[in-house]
């Protein structure tokens, strides 16, 4: 691991951001490393999730952001549920996420690309929809084929319906997304 | 109190046998909930991915939905949608967090937020409103003489502050419920280990050694199959079996059931509500091994009976 001079690269504000917009106090881990033993995500990781914790702690804000396990966490919660001093973890993992979105820090385009593909299904018709997932995924990704083992499966099963269940109230939900976009919009200037 | 339904986006597609099952059940332990009408997605995983006030958001529409019933609180088969409703009305409860709700919404929730419907799991409902003897009493068809390792996933109970149900890391909800239906309940380590979640679909890599590791332990444990209360977990541990058998570089052959399924296969119910054709991996050896063990105890009553009946024949014969 390469050297870091803490008095060139420490963001003094940075533990109190992440503090405040998650409401944890991250002063208190310890480093006795339950949540890192207990990850499931734990061996697809470049960053444990102890080593975010001490580098939030620490004010490395480019170490704590710019990692692939921000994404790769599958918001299980085992971490929050083993944490001696009741830090919600998970809630931590997931505000640094949004914070590296915010930096223009993605780090995993098809993790990323798959959320976002749920999300516009959920946009276009009022709920998700697999079929309809997995062609904006495709074609957002040009990814996704390793999935097709399952089609056959599931169609002759009939439960990949054709055609979405548009609910009346899709507008009502479309217009949640373009209020979040424009507060998104007002957030960056 | 009067509970509202709200089924979840998967019961119409990947879980329709979960939906189907659950009201059947309910149906049969005489326990009723309006579905709401025109529900939304909860926007399950990837809104608070993306962000928590547009979760809260579109869990907040369905409060909305759920107050048109009149219903104080509401009902989900499935855990993803309980934690993101439940999550919503505990962060809601914070004014700021709120009103940056209210204001993605085209009318804003109702003001006092102690009043936001409180969300329950129909597991839950199930165990609390009805309880393991109740269940014990509808039971036609035993499941006899079966192993089963009951895997509730991440979401059921944790985490616990919110949840409120059941032990985080040792959950006996389904282990109650199964037991009370006549199996035997293995005592299985990976209870709420992750099986990969939603990664399926990006990194088919994660779910299958995930979810490859729950079967194996599950297996290893002696279990003649696996109960779920999650679609999530479900199409994971089922659809995606296959996928985990060549991570693992083994065979599972691993029947999962969702729990629903065999409350209903233990009551009697019919086959068209429980579906057991949806399932990916072939039910039916476990369904002839519970047949066969049911076979093997009604056949050693009759020839305990038979036995005593020629005993006692034998001696009123000696005594005469």
């Amino acid at each position: 691991m390469a050297s870091i001079r803490l008095d060139q690269v420490r963001d003094a504000g940075f533990l109190h951001e992440v503090e405040e917009e998650s409401g944890q106090n991250i002063s208190t881990c310890y480093q006795c490393g339950n949540c890192t033993a207990g990850c499931p995500g734990a061996g697809f990781y470049d960053r444990q999730v102890s080593q975010i914790m001490r580098a939030v702690q620490l004010g490395l804000k480019d170490e704590a952001l710019r990692n692939r396990s921000l994404w790769l966490c599958l918001s299980c919660s085992t971490c929050t549920a083993r944490c001696p001093n009741n830090i919600d973890v998970a809630r931590v993992m997931e505000t640094l996420r949004h914070m590296a979105r915010r930096e223009g820090l993605v780090q995993d385009r098809p993790i990323e690309s798959f959320w976002k593909s749920f999300l516009d299904t959920v946009k276009l018709t009022g709920r998700s929809f697999e079929i309809g997932v997995m062609a904006d995924y495709m074609m957002r990704t040009g990814r996704g084929w390793g999935n097709m083992d399952m089609a056959p499966a599931a169609l002759l099963k009939g439960k990949l319906p054709f055609l979405p269940s548009c609910i009346r109230g899709r507008d009502e939900v479309a217009r949640i997304f373009k209020r979040y976009a424009e507060t998104k919009k007002e957030g960056q200037q | 109190m009067k509970l509202a339904y709200y089924p979840g986006c998967s019961g119409h597609g990947t879980s329709k046998e979960y939906e189907s099952s659950t009201r059947a059940v309910c149906r049969a332990l005489g326990l009723e909930f309006a579905e709401i009408e025109d529900w939304s997605c909860c926007g399950s995983t990837p809104a608070h991915a993306m962000d928590t006030v547009l979760s809260g958001a579109l869990a907040a529409r369905n409060f909305k939905q759920i107050a048109l019933t009149g219903a104080e609180g509401v009902v989900t088969p499935c855990p993803s949608c309980l934690a993101n409703l439940k999550l919503a009305r505990h962060r809601m409860q914070d004014a700021a967090f709120k009103a940056r709700v209210d204001a993605l919404l085209d009318s804003p929730t109702v003001e006092n937020a102690e009043a936001l419907p409180e969300t329950y799991s129909v597991l839950q409902i199930i165990l609390e409103q009805i309880g393991p003897e109740a269940i014990r009493a509808r039971v036609t068809r035993p499941l006899e003489g079966v192993k089963i390792a009951t895997y509730y996933g991440c979401l059921m109970s944790r985490p616990a502050d919110v949840m409120q149900f059941d032990d985080p890391e040792n959950p006996t909800a389904m282990d109650k419920i199964m037991e009370a239906l006549g199996a035997e309940v293995v005592d299985f380590p990976l209870k709420t280990e992750c099986c990969g979640a939603a990664m399926g679909v990006a990194r088919q890599d994660v779910t299958g050694s995930l979810s490859g590791r729950i079967l194996a332990t599950a297996r290893s444990f002696g279990a003649d199959a696996v109960v779920t209360a999650c679609p999530l977990c479900h199409m994971n541990l089922d659809l995606r079996q296959g996928q985990a058998e060549r991570q693992m570089r083994l065979k599972f052959r691993l029947p999962v059931f969702y729990y629903t399924q065999l409350m209903g296969l233990a009551f009697g119910l019919p086959d068209e509500t429980l579906k057991l054709d949806k399932l990916a991996v072939d039910p039916a050896p476990f369904l002839q091994l519970v047949a066969r063990r049911r076979k093997a105890r009604i056949d050693a009553a009759a020839e305990a009976a038979r036995a005593a009946m020629e005993k006692a024949e034998s001696e009123e014969g000696a005594a005469s």
